[in-house]
């Protein structure tokens, strides 16, 4: 399970029938255990990377760092809730350290997400304070590295 | 200048590798994909990298002792003892070479006289033969058969042997077939050789790329450490070909003999290099078991791809080659590699350079990624079940 699960995580592209020869197993069992997996929202969806940079419509992103105050009986989660409803949202997770949700937010424009985190974040009752930290540049993205697709240069050898 | 009556007659009657023959034409190719080059696609990993960038910063950029730095000598001895269990003496019996071609050639050097047979098992590594003519000996091959999974034989050993024989090069796992030895079939060679004075040159370069079965060296046999030489280096396992390092672990008498060769030669091998040794060899592991699992998925997607398309392919247990027959296209080895490369771009090694028997196999490395593999097995399914094959033709 580990195995499979670990080469789609890293190319959703594989067929059944690609995973089933790495795996010296059969394929239909393997098409049977990914529809098991997508059922039990192991596997939660598919996504591509895209380096957005060498397109025209380039996204603005910011992590926004939230303190808030945990509602009783609920911690964090009603408060978590409440900002992934959001379109705008892409990612949140709850911190330790100095502030407490960290909320990724992609946008149009820089004015759209300051807009976004003034009207809708900022005045929820329980945010105490919000900072806002725009992405400038992406280097490596769920572990792969942007504007790294390197020409194979290995030189020709006798051996 | 008549060059051609003034150079070393040893040097003009070596053959050039038939492995450069069409690559310098691939470099220059648009969209061509080379399943030929024989070395890790990984990048070093970055511990490894970064001690030795540590170690330049320290200014560490004297020449090392000329069997190399004790202190990689010494976790070398470690780890020849926790994998292979065998144990040599880091101070006497363990030298740092510039990569194992470097090992393979003074461990040649040190044991032939003129006129001795060196035994080679093929198809193999190209270097064997040269290097032992280069030192007056008589490279004999053994062929080893694609339905004996290329393995070496007793019988076929057996029969080699004569009052001549000083050394029998065992180049496992192999480069171009992916063939192994297991520790039985070790034995059996084992006892053959016992009866006799005649060496071993170990070469276990692909020794951490096994499939399933862990390596064993013949060293760790009983009565062989005396008679061999291990050779292995950090080019394939650590994805370390640039930095040039390997070594050679065998008995002192055989060792200061080499070392002899070694320091007159070459000094020592790179400072930089062994500092950054050091680390792989002692935090290395992890990165091996993940190197091996991605070449292992590899393996099986092309040996699955060659099987569809029709061509007979032997399951590699070892190294990162496929070696597959081509003989049901009615081509030489070297007829289908051009025509591979002139119709689809597709870049492989014919089987006849590593040795004539390499005739009706073509040599696939699989050091590359699943994405490059798939692409040149489709376009080699073209070229041979003639898929629109006529249409691309130029």
């Amino acid at each position: 399970m580990k195995k499979l699960l670990q080469l789609l995580e890293k190319d959703a592209t594989l067929t059944a029938q690609q995973i089933a020869v790495m795996l010296d197993r059969d394929p239909q069992a393997v098409a049977a255990d990914i529809k098991e997996y997508e059922k039990k929202n192991i596997i939660v969806g598919y996504k591509t990377i895209i380096n957005w940079e060498k397109t025209e419509n380039e996204p603005v992103s910011a992590i926004i760092e939230l303190r808030v105050t945990p509602q009783r009986g609920e911690g964090f989660d009603e408060m978590a809730k409440r900002v992934y409803q959001y379109e705008e949202v892409s990612s949140v997770y709850l911190m330790s350290g100095g502030f407490d949700l960290a909320v990724i937010i992609e946008g149009k424009s820089m004015k759209e997400v300051a807009l976004f985190v003034a009207e809708k974040l900022a005045p929820m009752d329980q945010v105490i304070s919000t900072a806002t930290h725009f992405v400038l540049k992406k280097y490596k993205v769920d572990g792969v590295i942007i504007n790294d697709k390197s020409k194979d240069t290995r030189e020709v050898i006798s051996l | 200048m008549n060059y051609d009556s003034l150079l070393s007659e040893k040097a003009k009657n070596i053959p050039p590798s038939g492995i450069r023959k069409f690559f310098d034409i691939v470099s220059e190719m648009e969209d061509a994909i080379s399943l030929g080059v024989g070395e890790p696609d990984f990048v070093t990993p970055w511990h490894i990298r970064n001690e030795a960038i540590y170690s330049l910063e320290k200014g560490r950029t004297y020449y090392t002792s000329n069997a190399g730095l004790m202190e990689l000598r010494r976790e070398i001895a470690l780890y020849m003892e926790r994998k292979l269990s065998v144990s040599y003496d880091p101070a006497k019996e363990i030298l740092i070479s510039v990569g194992g071609s470097e090992a393979i050639d003074l461990c040649i050097r040190a044991l032939v006289n003129p006129g001795d047979e060196v035994l080679v098992p093929e198809p193999s590594f190209v270097c064997y033969k040269p290097c032992a003519v280069l030192s007056g000996a008589v490279p004999v091959p053994i062929v080893t058969k694609n339905e004996d999974r290329f393995k070496l034989t007793p019988e076929a050993l057996r029969a080699a042997i004569t009052p001549k024989t000083k050394l029998l090069v065992l180049p496992y796992p192999n480069n171009p077939t992916g063939g192994i030895m297991t520790h039985d079939e070790l034995e059996a060679i084992a006892k053959v050789l016992r009866e006799t004075n005649v060496f071993v040159l170990s070469d276990e370069i692909y020794g951490e790329l096994t499939y399933g079965l862990n390596h064993t060296s013949i060293a760790s046999l009983p009565g062989m450490r005396e008679r061999t030489i291990v050779v292995n280096g950090f080019s394939k396992s650590y994805a370390m070909t640039g930095w040039r390092l390997g070594w050679a672990a065998a008995p002192k008498e055989i060792m200061q003999q080499m070392l002899k060769i070694h320091q007159y030669a070459i000094m020592c091998s790179p400072t930089a290099s062994q500092y950054a040794a050091i680390e792989a060899i002692k935090n290395g592991d992890e990165d091996i078991a993940r190197m091996r699992e991605e070449y292992n998925y590899r393996r099986k997607v092309i040996v699955d791809g060659f099987r569809k398309i029709g061509l007979s392919c032997f399951m590699p247990e070892g190294a990162f080659y496929a070696f597959p027959s081509i003989q049901s296209t009615g081509l030489s080895s070297d007829e289908f590699a051009e025509k591979l490369l002139r119709k689809e771009k597709i870049a492989v090694v014919p089987g006849t350079a590593f040795g004539e028997s390499g005739e009706g196999f073509i040599r696939c490395s699989y050091a590359y990624s699943i994405a490059s593999i798939n692409e040149a097995l489709e376009r080699i399914d073209r070229f041979v079940n003639g898929k629109g094959a006529e249409t691309s033709c130029q």
